[in-house]
């Protein structure tokens, strides 16, 4: 033991060079692979191909749908459902809780093997609506990780900014389109970041439903099963952008609801 | 009556997550190859389960590298963590960057990005598990970071110079002060990780030898081969899994409760 040198600051070091070596290095080598060819010559071509090849473009907007989609649908469901719960005094409040997050613990290939026996059952064959068993799908996956960021943020909010609505004369649907509503945007927003880009990446969902369509992450997957690198780093690196940009406009908040961490 | 609106509202949302489950985990005790008609009591698909070498080495496989990936996602996660808490700010901002980008990112681009770098640029071979085990070491380690950080901001420093002033050495002092104070993180921090580990598809599927499976990869190849008695061997292991979430759930909230009462 060094016992002069050690310092707490040294600690730092190991997981510096993790980061650097498996998160920093791996994209660096995407952004290499997405602007040469296999000669490893540089271009702009699979930039240039992605941006006028109509399939990339429309599996671009076809992800872009069902990703607004699948994000309104669970804000739709998840916004009451957190809401209700958050204001309720039901005294089996955390355990109504717990059954909603508790589905993101179980293996989701097997959640997503459910429902689609359940589908096959009502719809007879599953190809005849691909879109809709798509939506239905990642609202069953993702509603959970809507529903505990919306609840934590109004579960916080501070209940005497109501009353003063309420004293100063706003009925109850004022006080919730003018105090709730606008004070629980944060739990909305990062709601909408762990559904949306899932949504636009998850191409499993869409698989295992049998519905032939691309989205994003299906692109990667299939220049993955190709063998070819560049043409993936490119998709990779647009999704990148995207994702940055999400971010971004999400106002880069640190989110300690992320994959339901805070209930652990 | 606005009561029962609300409860029926939770309800349905509960009966959408919770139905395709539970019915599958009905069927699973019978002969029955579809939802639809059941045809008679049975146990043979817990018996293929645990008695098919297959579908056995793929669980205890998955159970392995979660434990293992995350023990060492764990130890990683956490020393990144007290490192940079003590850090300059510049190398804790530079840290704590660098370990969002995994969390924000979308799996596929992970998944894809570890492969590009160490199979295609390093040429390690994917059979030597080290590229799996990197993929999901990089998944889980900013979980814990992230939620050990939270601990080191709660604690109070004043006790490590305590332990400072009356002797110890900063490697002790940090052993047996810092890490005891910080460890409802570090806990959460692997719990987290198991679930991440357990329920990834994206990295594995790129990162993973072809002869070894995890329950993600294995159900979505399944399901999209015609073997029926593979196909409700899985409905048995979702009801499996199913009954150990609900086994631990109710095992953590009866010691969560009974240490409220203690502290009371």
């Amino acid at each position: 033991m060094h016992r002069r040198t050690f310092s707490r600051k040294t600690l730092g070091i190991p997981y510096a060079i993790f980061l650097l070596l498996f998160v920093a290095m791996p994209l660096l080598v995407l952004v290499y692979y997405a602007f040469t060819n296999g000669q490893g010559e540089f271009t702009v071509m699979n930039l240039v191909g992605f941006f006028t090849n109509p399939n990339t473009l429309g599996t671009l907007f076809y992800s872009f749908g069902v990703a607004i989609v699948t994000t309104v649908v669970c804000l739709l469901l998840a916004y009451p459902t957190a809401y209700i719960l958050a204001i309720s005094k039901w005294k089996s409040k955390t355990v109504i809780l717990l059954l909603f997050v508790m589905p993101m613990w179980i293996n989701f290939s097997l959640r997503i093997t459910a429902l689609k026996e359940i589908l096959t059952f009502i719809e007879g064959n599953l190809a005849y609506h691909p879109f809709l068993n798509t939506v239905i799908g990642m609202t069953y996956d993702f509603l959970p990780f809507m529903i505990l960021p919306i609840y934590t943020t109004i579960s916080r909010l501070d209940g005497s900014l109501l009353e003063a609505a309420r004293d100063l004369g706003a009925g109850e649907m004022q006080a919730f389109l003018r105090v709730t509503l606008p004070l629980s945007v944060p739990g909305i927003i990062s709601g909408v970041s762990m559904v949306f880009l899932p949504a636009m990446t998850n191409y499993v969902v869409l698989d295992m439903l049998y519905n032939s369509t691309y989205i994003m992450g299906s692109l990667i997957g299939s220049y993955f099963s190709a063998y070819n690198w560049h043409g993936g780093s490119m998709i990779a690196l647009v999704l990148l952008a995207i994702i940055c940009l999400f971010t971004l406009l999400g106002g880069g908040q640190e989110d300690e609801n992320a994959r339901g961490g805070s209930l652990l | 009556m606005k009561k029962t609106g609300k409860m029926i509202f939770i309800g349905l949302v509960l009966a959408f997550l919770y139905l395709p489950i539970l019915v599958l985990a009905v069927y699973s005790f019978t002969k029955s190859t579809n939802i639809g008609a059941i045809r008679g009591f049975s146990m043979h698909n817990y018996v293929t389960l645990f008695s098919t070498p297959e579908l056995v080495n793929m669980i205890t496989g998955t159970i392995a590298l979660a434990l293992g990936a995350s023990a060492l996602a764990t130890i990683l996660g956490t020393v990144g963590a007290i490192g940079s808490f003590y850090s300059k700010k510049r190398t804790a901002t530079m840290l704590n960057t660098l370990n969002q980008i995994p969390v924000v990112n979308a799996d596929v681009v992970t998944g894809f990005s570890i492969c590009i770098l160490l199979v295609v640029v390093l040429g390690i071979s994917k059979d030597t598990f080290i590229p799996l085990v990197a993929g999901h070491v990089t998944l889980c380690a900013p979980f814990v970071f992230l939620s050990v950080i939270p601990k080191l901001k709660q604690m109070d420093s004043s006790i490590y110079e305590a332990a400072l002033d009356l002797g110890a050495t900063p490697f002790t002092a940090l052993t047996r002060v810092v890490i005891p104070q910080i460890m409802p993180g570090i806990v959460s921090g692997f719990a987290l990780s198991v679930t991440l580990s357990l329920d990834d598809y994206f990295v594995a599927t790129y990162t993973k030898p072809a002869t070894f499976d995890t329950i993600s990869t294995y159900v979505v190849n399944a399901t999209k081969g015609a073997q029926t008695n593979i196909k409700t061997a899985l409905w048995a292991l979702s009801t499996v899994i199913f009954v150990c979430v609900v086994l631990l759930v109710l095992i953590m909230n009866i010691r969560s409760h009974r240490a409220e009462r203690r502290g009371s």
